[in-house]
């Protein structure tokens, strides 16, 4: 094999830019700061050297939404927190997913009175929900895992 | 003529609702002048739950996963405190081992609130590393939840008139392991902030709340006692058999950040002297009390015996009905003073539930610990005072 062949064989791999840019996505996921209620302790317990987020690439929390990709919502929402939600997911550059975590956030949980919106999906779209009150850091990052596989059947938008 | 006066004008600075340093979702409106706080107002609300109504039209027994859920950081108080107002009303003793079990679990949700707190305090000014190794104890403790339990946070394992089940097999070594390696950890902590020059730098004189204004504001637990004021509902109204332990109150002397710190630092190591003594002392017997009105037939019976199925069936879904009255029952939470004020009208449902949370009040002082201090120190005073929004909002 000659030097050319060899640089060429090694060094080289040849994708389509869909799955490279889906690759690159996925692959770091940067979560918002987002911590409602009981679910933000197990989110910030998945963060922590037990779990290890940054196994999965998603270990940059974002205090800003301009930085972030990923807007986890942990934990109940209620009505005077709703338009702050959506002013948020609204301030996120595309492209922008969610995840649901929790039963409150996916549906309400518990709580089904005048305070609690019933499910988050009322006011911006989920790509993924995570079932438990509060759900365990393992359930988060198989969320996490489902959202990346998500995103790696993604077509291209530009 | 040249106007030598200088113009004064504040500015208005919104912090909060969406803000890493919160403690939650809680909202600051601060008035500056320069980069000095004049004044601040907290805006609260923003996670109001309604839990106070949905009670009322829960069951007694179904009310505690839902009373579980106020403050998240230390759900065995919350479910303790409900507790305890609800067998007040019932007039019901419960054993012994009850009690220490009760304790047991709640001085190890203590220790496992203060984690939280002191990695998110150091977190905030700027020591990330601490937050690491307070959640690899924390994992210990969370582990010992769900090995009685079943479940991390929020296990909804005390019921009315003791437990459903006892501590499984193994579960009391696993304690006993926990208090042998955890004052260790507690030193571990303390080499990293205790005599750190940025940390006191950043923390001493800081943050100050007399003992009258803190008695003024009602404030209580930790924060109040690092004002000098020896106060603690353990001490002074026991509970639960607390007075079958001794422990000391820590007090500190200055009413600041560092104070605060200190407190809560010696607070763990009497948490772990109280479960300690527990451990050593448990007594034998029955988990929880006889009577069928209250108690569900066992798991086993209810799945052989059409009497006990019934049984099984008729407390799950009428519950039981607790006598004409109301009651007030307060309980030392890692915060401060967690009271649940229960009326009664006779039926198998709490008529009205008014809880007094500790973040609540203590929220209340933190715009004269903010007052005349410079933006960058707001978060370390916020994260001083431990709120937890849940429970302010409730």
């Amino acid at each position: 094999m000659g030097e050319k062949e060899f640089l060429i064989s090694n060094n080289i791999i040849l994708t389509s830019l869909t799955k490279m840019t889906n690759w690159a996505r996925r692959s770091s996921i940067w979560p918002m700061t987002f911590g409602l209620a009981c679910c933000a302790i197990e989110m910030m317990a998945t963060s922590a050297a037990h779990h290890d987020i940054a196994r999965f690439g998603s270990e940059v929390f974002r205090g800003s939404p301009r930085q972030s990709d990923l807007m986890i919502v942990a934990g109940r929402v209620s009505r005077k927190m709703a338009p702050v939600l959506r002013q948020l997911y609204d301030q996120m550059a595309e492209p922008k997913w969610v995840i649901a975590m929790g039963a409150c956030a996916s549906c309400g949980g518990v709580f089904k009175n005048y305070a609690v919106v019933q499910g988050v999906d009322e006011i911006v779209p989920v790509d993924v929900y995570i079932p438990g009150c509060p759900p365990r850091p393992e359930i988060l990052l198989q969320g996490i895992m489902k959202l990346q596989a998500k995103i790696d059947k993604e077509k291209l938008r530009i | 003529m040249v106007n030598t006066e200088i113009k004064k004008e504040t500015m208005i600075l919104n912090m909060g609702p969406q803000h890493p340093s919160t403690h939650g979702v809680l909202r600051l409106v601060l008035e500056l002048d320069g980069e000095t706080v004049i004044n601040a107002t907290p805006v609260i609300g923003y996670l109001h739950t309604g839990m106070e109504k949905t009670v009322e039209s829960e069951r007694y027994i179904q009310a505690i996963t839902i009373v579980d859920r106020m403050d998240y950081l230390s759900c065995f108080f919350n479910e303790l405190g409900y507790i305890l107002a609800v067998e007040d009303l019932l007039n019901i003793e419960v054993p012994e081992r009850v009690k220490f079990m009760r304790v047991i679990l709640c001085e190890l949700q203590r220790i496992a609130s203060h984690l939280v707190w002191l990695g998110t305090h150091a977190l905030e000014l700027g020591a990330m590393s601490v937050m690491l190794y307070t959640f690899r104890e924390r994992e210990l403790i969370l582990e010992l939840f769900e090995m009685c339990s079943g479940y991390r946070m929020n296990s909804s394992y005390m019921r009315v008139g003791g437990f459903y089940l006892d501590f499984p097999k193994g579960f009391i070594d696993r304690v006993k392991d926990f208090i042998d390696i955890f004052p260790s950890k507690i030193n571990e902590y303390e080499t990293l902030l205790t005599k750190n020059v940025i940390w006191k730098e950043r923390t001493v004189g800081l943050g100050i709340l007399s003992a009258e204004d803190a008695i003024n504001f009602g404030v209580s637990g930790p924060t109040l006692r690092a004002s000098g004021v020896k106060w603690d509902i353990r001490m002074a109204h026991p509970y639960s058999g607390y007075e079958f332990f001794e422990f000391e109150v820590p007090v500190g002397k200055h009413g600041d950040v560092y104070d605060r710190y200190l407190v809560r630092m010696e607070e763990m190591r009497q948490s772990i002297r109280i479960i300690s003594q527990a451990v050593e002392n448990l007594p034998e017997g029955s988990v929880s009390i006889n009577n069928p009105d209250i108690i569900l037939p066992s798991k086993k019976d209810a799945q052989i015996g059409m009497e006990e199925m019934i049984h099984h069936f008729k407390i799950v879904s009428d519950g039981f009905s607790v006598p004409q009255g109301s009651t007030y029952i307060a309980v030392e939470s890692p915060r401060g003073e967690l009271g649940f004020y229960l009326v009664s009208d006779g039926g198998n449902k709490p008529y009205r539930l008014k809880v007094r949370t500790p973040s609540f009040a203590n929220l209340q002082a933190l715009p004269l610990m903010l007052k005349g201090i410079m933006i960058s120190d707001v978060v370390a005073v916020i994260a001083s005072t431990d709120i937890v929004l849940g429970d302010v909002d409730r």
